[in-house]
């Protein structure tokens, strides 16, 4: 099965980082993506801009409109993702506590729907 | 077969739907891969079965019988619909080839069917309530009406709970596993919260009202012995010891007209000796693990009040040290605040208070009734009725249960007339 692993950060703690530690953790993302792909289990992942950057939009009754900011405002926001293929679910929680954003942040695992038609609901 | 040797062939295949069908259940999830599936197919296999055996005799493994005729029937019903249903048909092989290689079904499989069984409905991926629910009805057999009943809730409250927890195993991918040695400590965390939360469910509910209830403490006392006798890990074993020797006290910690007795008040001659042995031996085989997790400690301490002939003649000393140990692996505010009231009977009320008063500056269990009584409890033994008065009321206004309302209350009395 595949999952999305989206990762929420609080990125007051990325900004109080110190650079060293910074660059640190960017290297052990890194690997760590790299370690996934050997054994397998990478599909894709990518790291967010800041939240700062985030647009919102909706089309209601045909009409867009567009804020600024992120569609929640939480401590935690989306700050990337990965993308893995795993057995089962405990495989997968297995694989994302690995990564080094699961001990600074929040990581959601998701299931995908297989069939775009199926599971949405109920 | 004689009419008679019929009606014990019925009685029998009764008593094992009784003893055996959650062994059934487990190995049938298995093979079929599905919940629903498999409860269909349990039901299918005892109705074949109390049909087939008074003509044909009792087969040799009822057990393994069962599987074997609950998987035919699931592989019927699945080509029947397959007729129709191009996924269906695919399930159908893939069972019929997975089932091929199960078919030899020793005691052993099926324990670790009975494993993966509690480990699925306590996979911490599952919201406690709902974790909780599951494991309730699939492992301890309780109706969907039990359940509500004995947590006082809505019967379609809890259905929607277990068709949640369901849709998840499957849509989630929540193995049907037991987990790796790696794994472990964590999983078997999640079983025990959800043991305990069942037994403190039913210890808290337990007054004269509610005989009807289903007991849950006794659920939980037989879920955490099954699980040890599958799995004898020190903390699933302290596990169980900690409930007997709480459940030992259980005809002490209320008088006749169902008012709350605490500890030191209790008339200790109404333990139960039995549950109180068996506790003891527990704690002594969890603590020769060397390993002592939370549960291992919490089992240690109810050992210490066990063995005590009273209240005074406790070995208080022994208590803060089990505390101290316990806020190294597994600290919280309610922990200090236990130690807290242990460090009171060492060394006077005044030291317990002085370290309730610093969690509670803290922020932490301001909404905590406990901390509340038991600091007005303190106060009280110090003589400093006015503040005690307040913590009373403060303890009253937080908590929701009636015995202990009426404790509160009767305490409150007597504080008001001496003031």
């Amino acid at each position: 099965m595949k999952y999305l692993c989206l990762v929420y950060i609080d990125e007051k703690v990325l900004d109080a980082m110190p650079e060293r530690e910074y660059d640190a953790l960017c290297d052990a993302a890194i690997a760590s993506d790299e370690s996934l792909r050997r054994s397998g289990h990478y599909v894709g992942s990518n790291a967010l801009r800041s939240v700062r950057t985030a647009t919102s939009l909706r089309v209601r009754d045909g009409k867009l409109s567009v804020t600024d900011g992120p569609f929640a405002e939480t401590k935690e926001h989306l700050g990337g993702y990965i993308l893995i293929e795993a057995a089962d679910l405990s495989e997968a929680i297995d694989l994302a506590a690995k990564c080094p954003m699961a001990a600074i942040g929040t990581i959601e695992v998701r299931p995908v729907r297989v069939d775009l038609r199926e599971g949405m609901r109920g | 077969m004689s009419e008679a040797a019929a009606a014990t062939v019925r009685a029998q295949v009764e008593a094992i739907y009784r003893a055996d069908s959650r062994r059934v259940l487990a190995t049938l999830i298995r093979l079929l891969g599905d919940f629903e599936r498999a409860e269909e197919a349990v039901h299918d296999a005892f109705a074949a079965a109390a049909e087939q055996w008074p003509q044909n005799g009792m087969p040799k493994n009822p057990v393994a019988w069962l599987v074997s005729a609950g998987r035919f029937k699931a592989i019927d019903r699945i080509r029947r619909r397959a007729r129709f249903d191009a996924v269906e048909a695919e399930i159908g092989r893939r069972i019929e080839n997975d089932a091929a290689e199960a078919a030899e079904l020793g005691e052993e499989e099926i324990a670790d069917d009975q494993l993966r069984l509690i480990f699925t409905c306590c996979h911490p991926a599952l919201a406690p309530d709902a974790a909780v629910a599951l494991t309730l009805r699939e492992i301890c057999r309780l109706t969907t009406e039990e359940i509500a009943q004995a947590y006082l809730t809505a019967t379609p409250t809890v259905a929607q709970r277990i068709v949640r927890a369901k849709q998840k195993i499957r849509d989630a991918g929540i193995p049907y596993q037991v987990p790796s040695e790696a794994e472990l400590p964590h999983r078997l965390a999640a079983v025990l919260q959800v043991v305990y939360l069942v037994f403190n469910e039913g210890y808290s509910a337990s007054s004269g009202a509610t005989v009807t209830r289903v007991d849950l403490s006794t659920e939980a006392i037989r879920l955490a012995r099954l699980l040890v006798a599958l799995l004898p890990e020190p903390e699933a074993v302290a596990l169980l010891a900690l409930m007997l020797l709480n459940e030992s006290r259980r005809r002490a910690r209320s008088s006749p007209t169902g008012e709350l007795v605490l500890l030191a008040n209790q008339d200790r001659r109404l333990w139960d000796r039995n549950l109180i042995g068996e506790g003891m031996t527990l704690v002594g085989q969890a603590l020769a693990s060397k390993k002592a997790g939370p549960y291992t400690l919490q089992a240690a301490i109810a050992a210490v009040h066990a063995s005590a002939p009273s209240a005074d003649h406790t070995d208080w000393a022994e208590i803060v040290h089990l505390y101290d140990l316990l806020m190294r692996v597994a600290a919280s505010a309610v922990v200090e605040l236990n130690r807290a009231v242990a460090v009171a009977m060492c060394d006077g009320p005044a030291a317990g208070i002085a370290l309730i008063d610093e969690i509670l500056a803290r922020g932490d269990l301001g909404d905590y009734r406990l901390a509340h009584s038991a600091r007005a409890d303190l106060l009280r033994r110090l003589g400093d009725h006015d503040k005690a008065r307040e913590a009373y009321e403060r303890a009253l206004a937080l908590t929701r249960q009636e015995p202990e309302r009426r404790f509160l209350e009767g305490r409150l009395r007597e504080l008001g007339a001496s003031a």
